[in-house]
């Protein structure tokens, strides 16, 4: 029993998956066809994404309630650059180089000013929905110029019956997973959100490490972005309202801790995927989609109470 | 080794030393006792580079030095804080290696932790400590003295030939009490010099070669163990006994 407590969250999560995966494809004859598991693989590949970022985020003990607003305004700005008749590659490096901004200054007022990222992060949640909109002038942006096939393709399109966001999200965890176990700056996150003064003093740059994180979670955020507009083949100011609750229950779902010094990429993957999962399968079994808040926010408070449990072993 | 000469520190209007003189040298383990607020925290300090006494001197090797924080490490002064300043999160090894952590080239491009390597070594510098701690442990996980071993072994990794122990016997068990003794004497065999802040009178008599007592900010005595006793040192502490 002790070992079995002490098992990562994210094989709980994992197990979790599967069981639920294994009774929906028995009550539900939709849920195993290849077009439903394709679209949910599809649909949790853009949390996820933005789930490796918020767990490195969390693991040093701040939260970045942004990713949703920063979702939007990369999306629009790399939207209407592409309408504007510029090349792909420049309107992407346009819309995460307004992330990567977002990002800086949520991890600078973190980091070097030491204010709290609850509150800046909200604050930025605030800014960057508004500046969306300004940017946007409330007008859904759906001319995409002359890359407009590209970006369709590449947000929307399939390789080796995944979808091109599945693909990128596998990378992305296999990287996220390396970069946690073999990066001195993952070691220097895990010890900021472990004991910042130990960290410290033991020299590691603790502002320089929180801001990192902050920008990492923000680019991740940008790219999701440019991914989905290619899928919906649109973009409004919305893009990715409300988002920022799914991304934290992934992280939280996945292991991370939210007292900070814990998390882990597989976790972060397979908490989005859980939750997607729970969407999924309230749709097909035909409960009023206006439950599915009820069931995202319960199963956040769940896996604290597994946590809770778990911690109390050891 | 270190030594200091009528070193004063003043805060406002308050002495929180006055006229102290204190040498420590290789491989010896000097108790520094003394009653809440008699200035062993702020002696401590001052080697540490924490505090610029207001007055007297410090010398290392002879030499006047400046210290701070970073100059002394670099001469080889360690401390190690009552509080341990670990992070439980994290393993024995990790915590070792924090902030000077080992790395190798994956592909002769890719810097990479090198957890085998660190792992090797810390397990190489508990078996010096003769502590049991297992490099892959979780700090959350360890006993107080096995804590204080990881706190040591971190502070030993740079080989400091002077190392500063704030409370390292408090809040710990009576068995841990005695691993923690038998590490400071080990560290003490490789020429260590050791400064140690104690409340607990039988570990300073069980690994001390000198005691020095502070009252108030003044040294009240200065003499080999082996030529006091408990009950002296207890006096001096409390002023029964104006000086030895």
């Amino acid at each position: 029993m002790k070992s079995l407590r002490r098992a990562p969250q994210s094989l709980w999560v994992t197990l979790t998956v599967a069981a639920l995966a294994g009774v929906m494809s028995l009550v539900s004859e939709p849920f195993a066809s290849s077009d439903n598991i394709f679209n949910v693989s599809r649909n949790f590949a853009f949390i996820g994404l933005i789930a490796l970022g918020q767990t490195a985020v969390i693991a040093t003990g701040g939260i970045d309630l942004s990713v949703g607003s920063v979702m939007g305004l990369a999306g629009i700005v790399t939207g209407l650059v592409l309408g504007s008749g510029q090349p792909l590659v420049l309107a992407a490096a346009a819309g995460l180089a307004c992330a990567l901004l977002c990002g800086v200054v949520n991890g600078a007022l973190v980091g070097y000013l030491r204010l709290s990222p609850f509150v800046v992060t909200l604050g930025m949640l605030s800014i960057a929905r508004s500046l969306a909109l300004v940017i946007s002038n409330n007008r859904m942006v759906h001319d995409f110029g002359p890359d407009e096939d590209l970006l369709l393709g590449l947000g929307g399109g399939r390789f080796l019956g995944l979808a091109n966001p599945v693909w990128l999200l596998l990378v992305a965890a296999l990287g996220a997973a390396a970069w946690f176990r073999y990066s001195r700056l993952a070691r220097h996150v895990l010890a900021v959100g472990g004991n910042e003064v130990s960290a410290r003093l033991a020299g590691v740059p603790v502002a320089r490490v929180r801001l990192t994180v902050y920008v990492l979670s923000s680019l991740l955020a940008g790219a999701s972005a440019i991914l989905m507009i290619g899928w919906l083949g649109a973009v409004t100011n919305a893009l990715g309202q409300g988002y920022e609750l799914r991304v934290i229950a992934s992280a939280v779902i996945g292991g991370a801790n939210l007292m900070g010094g814990e998390g882990g990429a597989f976790g972060a993957v397979a908490g989005a995927a859980l939750i997607e999962l729970i969407r999924n399968s309230l749709l097909l079994l035909g409960v009023d989609p206006y439950w599915q808040g009820a069931f995202v926010g319960g199963s956040i408070v769940v896996a604290m109470l597994v946590e809770r449990v778990r911690r109390t072993g050891r | 080794m270190l030594e200091l000469k009528s070193v004063g520190m003043r805060f406002g209007a308050v002495e929180a030393l006055l006229d102290v003189d204190l040498e420590v040298g290789a491989g010896e383990v000097v108790g520094l006792m003394g009653d809440n607020g008699a200035g062993k925290s702020t002696l401590l300090k001052i080697v540490a580079g924490n505090f610029a006494p207001t007055s007297g001197r410090v010398l290392w090797g002879g030499a006047d030095v400046d210290l701070s924080p970073l100059s002394a490490r670099e001469l080889g002064i360690e401390a190690v804080y009552q509080d341990l300043a670990l992070c439980d999160n994290l393993s024995a090894a990790a915590n070792v290696f924090l902030g000077r952590e080992l790395s190798r080239r994956l592909l002769g491009i890719l810097p990479v932790l090198d957890h085998a390597a660190m792992r090797r070594r810390s397990t190489e510098l508990f078996e010096e400590l003769g502590s049991d701690t297992r490099a892959d442990d979780l700090v959350r996980r360890m006993s107080g003295g096995q804590r204080q071993a990881v706190a040591i072994a971190r502070a030993r990794l740079s080989s400091p030939r002077l190392m500063l122990l704030d409370e390292p016997t408090a809040a710990i068990s009576v068995r841990q009490i005695a691993e923690v003794l038998e590490l400071i004497r080990g560290l003490k065999e490789q020429g260590v010099g050791i400064l140690l802040v104690s409340h607990r009178m039988s570990d300073v008599f069980a690994v001390a070669d000198r005691i020095v007592v502070l009252r108030r900010g003044r040294k009240v005595a200065d003499k080999p163990t082996a030529e006091s006793s408990p009950e002296e040192v207890t006096a001096l502490i409390t002023g029964a006994i104006e000086a030895a």
